[in-house]
């Protein structure tokens, strides 16, 4: 079960991104929204849903919403998650938003989360607002009901209470060290 | 038809197996095949070698897997399948399977 409860402050993290750069969660105090995902390469739930995760920055992006995604998976039993395959999925499906490592899985054991993809979504003044999955239907994009992240965004960016702040969760398991 | 050998292999970690093998048993269905399947829970690396598991779900008909891979790797893990229209998905799609199946049928004729 996740460290955060709804109404929680977001757990700090400095992290290396596929850029080479250190990337902070201080790194964005103008947002209106972050949302933190922590994912991975392997996971085909995570695959089903990358181009979603990529359309929702794009979407959001001049609404003032960061997505940052992270990889905490074990590199040793899972070498489809290590860095250097980290930067090449990047690259290959045009991430326009940070994807950071952590490498240690400090980040993961300090926010705890289950599966990829794991959504922790944040208000502007970083306090947990919606947790859970991104959407409703993994495997159709065309087949989702409930756009559960947009419909989070939507909410926290009009300043509104999200209707559905917790969802279940779908997807691969944290990969532990 | 009678005697396929269907197996369906899965492991828990990956929470679609039962859409899955709901979704394979509704194609037997719908093709008319007898519906045995035999379900196995895979719980080890060791398992995953001796079955030939490719990651969950794993399907074999006749011992041939669904969607075979060139440099199989067999290990505990979720399994992402390639669909028709190029996208990547937890599950396979019931054209794989009843394609799969159908194929299966056409050898043993």
């Amino acid at each position: 079960m996740a460290n955060l409860r709804i109404g929680d402050k977001a757990i700090p993290f400095k992290l290396l991104g596929v850029d080479d750069k250190i990337h902070s969660l201080g790194d964005y105090p103008s947002k209106n929204a972050v949302g933190v995902i922590f994912s991975c390469n392997h996971c085909p739930y995570v695959r089903a849903w990358e181009d979603r995760m990529v359309q929702i920055q794009g979407d959001y992006a001049g609404k003032g919403f960061q997505l940052i995604a992270i990889n905490s998976n074990d590199e040793t039993k899972y070498p489809d998650d290590s860095f250097p395959k980290m930067k090449e999925r990047a690259r290959e499906r045009k991430f326009n938003f940070p994807y950071l490592w952590d490498e240690t899985q400090e980040i993961a054991r300090a926010y705890s989360p289950e599966r990829t993809p794991e959504v922790f979504l944040f208000d502007k003044s970083l306090m947990l607002q919606y947790h859970g999955a991104i959407d409703d239907n993994y495997d159709d994009p065309k087949a989702v009901k409930n756009h559960y992240l947009r419909d989070a965004l939507d909410a926290v960016l009009a300043g509104k209470s999200v209707s559905m702040p917790e969802t279940r969760l779908v997807g691969c398991t944290i990969k532990w060290k | 038809m009678k005697g396929l050998d269907i197996r369906f292999l899965y492991s828990r970690e990956c929470p679609s197996y039962e859409e899955a093998l709901q979704r394979l048993r509704q194609v037997i269905k719908e093709e008319g095949i007898d519906p045995s399947v035999e379900v196995f829970e895979v719980e080890t690396r060791e398992q995953a070698e001796k079955l030939r598991f490719l990651g969950s779900p794993t399907i074999l008909i006749d011992g041939q897997d669904i969607d075979p891979q060139p440099n199989p790797q067999y290990a505990l893990t979720c399994r992402a399948y390639r669909l028709e229209d190029g996208r990547i998905s937890p599950l396979p799609s019931v054209e794989m399977i009843r394609g799969a199946l159908r194929s299966a049928i056409e050898k043993r004729s």
